[in-house]
């Protein structure tokens, strides 16, 4: 699993819902490209033409609020993304991320401390986020559980192996 | 009484808040985010649902299919649960929003762990079970395995107390719970309504509260199970034990509110949280006014509308549109003759579904049009253009503000 990560930021603020990220009209269809194509579209129409892969989404609180689409991260991830650091995260966003192998991390503080543009590291291994101007800050690891999902590219991979190591011949 | 559910699920004695379980889940119920999880469920490769007779599944965003691709979307969905022997599929014709067809066709029992496709799954809760909602991929883990890692959240418990003022209800109450803790105060928590206020509610109004604690980002709204509950899931052969909430529960946090004489309340645009007294909005011009939605379209939802109809018009220039929750719904409203008042009226009366409250079809905004809803989401482009203005409010409100073209405190009707 890919832990270090260097980008450039796309701030966004408080209670950001997976309304804004990706709405409801665009639904009605199975295929990411359509859901990275319209990211965004309610805040900024140009914004997932500007995206580049590898950048990074700081937000503030409750991020990813509001219905549980998993779109919004699949429109997110699909457009590369490469991990979202926020004030803190609303649950159904966040479970639907991780099962995606999708990093997204609680750093309390960091929304205030950098502007659109900004090129941050970020290390998962360490727990650390280092600003354009050297200075660092720490987040709280995630729960073991979580990162093990993480660590298996998400929740579907992991799910096969432990299918596949109970129905192995060599384990029974 | 979250955790008393969990440790059952789990096989534990006892769990404490912030501990990972895995737990057996008793119901899963499914909407059209089936289609998105079959992806991830055909590549978990167990091939079979691990329990048909657990799983409920309708079709509610989309109905009746608005587009070829979702006509299609719904057929491999039919197919899926034909060949899974998902008995319980609810078609279009048989359908509803998929929390109230759970709720009024007696699927979710008390103590139950229930997990819905669709974050406002918290309604359920109100039976008395631990309903949380989930997405696609966690979906797909469930069908595959029956079980789902869940944290245990701490609870937060909700007394409300007093005497409402009249034409307010438990959606005024929620609005004003809502904007008092904020659409995150509730994150990642258990929210459990108590108080005499809430004994005295009857079940469509306690659906009303938990389905609203998913904008307060709660895992999971509840309501102690009572005799109200028992007489309202009074199905053949539905067995009814009750959880209880310890005497020496301990909560996170406790807040009280004292609703006595409180009376409308608004959200405005675009946060749930948002919130005002009806006299500080009153007066703004509307286009539309929307009656929908697993929040407020139930049987007692639309007798208000009606009652508030009945002789009177829908204002020159206003769309008034009134969607029943479920199909039970509808024929009910017609049995009982409100379709014909509403009609009379010059209100549009629809099919069930989802559409119009997440901007999907069947009744979507312009940009420059201002919409009363008695929905739970206003967030930018919730209901359409993203322009548009939505203020959130309760059937009563909803309605008198249908009738005089700018939003109206129902009292004054």
């Amino acid at each position: 699993m890919q832990t270090r990560f260097q980008g450039r930021v796309w701030t966004f603020g408080d209670d950001i819902s997976t309304d804004h990220i990706i709405a409801g009209k665009y639904l009605g269809t199975t295929d990411p490209k359509i859901f990275a194509e319209h990211a965004f579209e309610a805040v900024d129409p140009t914004w997932a033409k500007k995206v580049q892969p590898g950048d990074l989404i700081v937000a503030g609180a409750n991020f990813g609020c509001g219905s549980s689409r998993e779109q919004a991260p699949i429109a997110l991830r699909t457009l590369g993304i490469a991990a979202i650091l926020a004030n803190s995260f609303a649950r159904i966003f966040f479970r639907n991320a991780i099962n995606l192998g999708f990093p997204v991390i609680e750093c309390a503080g960091l929304r205030d401390r950098v502007k659109p543009g900004d090129g941050i590291e970020l290390d998962l291994a360490s727990g650390e986020v280092r600003l354009p101007s050297g200075e660092i800050m720490r987040f709280t690891a995630l729960p073991p559980n979580v990162l093990e999902i993480l660590e298996a590219g998400g929740l579907v991979p992991k799910l096969r192996k432990e299918l596949a190591q109970k129905s192995s011949p060599a384990l029974t | 009484m979250s955790e008393k559910i969990l440790a059952r699920a789990s096989h534990a004695e006892s769990v404490h808040p912030g501990q990972i379980v895995d737990g057996d889940v008793d119901l899963l119920y499914m909407h059209e985010m089936l289609a998105m999880a079959l992806m991830p469920f055909n590549e978990i490769g167990t091939m079979k649902v691990w329990d048909p007779e657990k799983i409920v599944v309708t079709l509610d965003h989309w109905v009746p299919p608005p587009t070829p691709e979702i006509a299609k979307m719904h057929q491999t969905i039919r197919d899926f649960c034909h060949k899974q022997g998902i008995r319980r599929f609810h078609d279009v014709g048989d359908h509803g929003i998929v929390h109230q067809l759970i709720v009024e066709r007696g699927y979710a029992h008390p103590g139950d762990l229930v997990i819905g496709s669709d974050s406002h799954t918290n309604m359920v809760g109100a039976v008395g079970a631990f309903a949380a909602g989930i997405g696609a991929t966690d979906t797909a883990a469930v069908m595959a395995t029956g079980r789902l890692w869940l944290r245990v959240p701490e609870t937060i418990r909700v007394e409300i107390r007093g005497k409402l003022a009249d034409r307010t209800g438990a959606k005024d109450v929620i609005l004003k719970v809502i904007g008092t803790t904020g659409d995150d105060g509730a994150r990642y928590a258990a929210v459990e309504f108590t108080g005499p206020t809430v004994k005295e509610f009857p079940m469509n109004e306690r659906f009303v509260l938990c389905n609203m604690t998913t904008e307060m980002g709660a895992k999971v709204g509840m309501i102690e199970a009572d005799s109200i509950t028992k007489k309202y899931l009074a199905h053949p052969g539905v067995p009814f034990q009750p959880i209880e909430s310890d005497e020496d529960a301990s909560f996170a946090k406790t807040f009280t509110f004292d609703v006595d004489g409180m009376g409308p309340q608004v959200a405005c645009p675009s946060n749930p949280a948002n919130l005002k007294p009806v006299e500080d909005v009153e007066g703004t011009k509307i286009d539309v006014a929307f009656l929908g939605s697993c929040t407020n379209a139930r049987i007692e939802d639309l007798r208000i509308a009606a009652d508030l109809l009945r002789g009177e018009k829908v204002a020159p220039g206003v769309r008034f549109q009134i969607t029943p929750a479920s199909q039970i719904i509808y024929r009910q409203a017609l049995k009982e003759g409100l379709v014909e008042v509403f009609l009379d009226a010059g209100a549009t009366f629809t099919s069930s579904t989802c559409g119009p409250c997440f901007g999907g079809h069947l009744g979507v905004l312009a940009g420059d049009e201002v919409c009363i809803s008695s929905t739970n989401r206003n967030y930018p482009g919730r209901m359409g253009s993203p322009q548009a203005q939505v203020y959130l409010a309760s059937p009563w409100t909803v309605t008198a503000s249908a009738i005089r073209g700018k939003i109206t405190d129902p009292r004054k009707v």
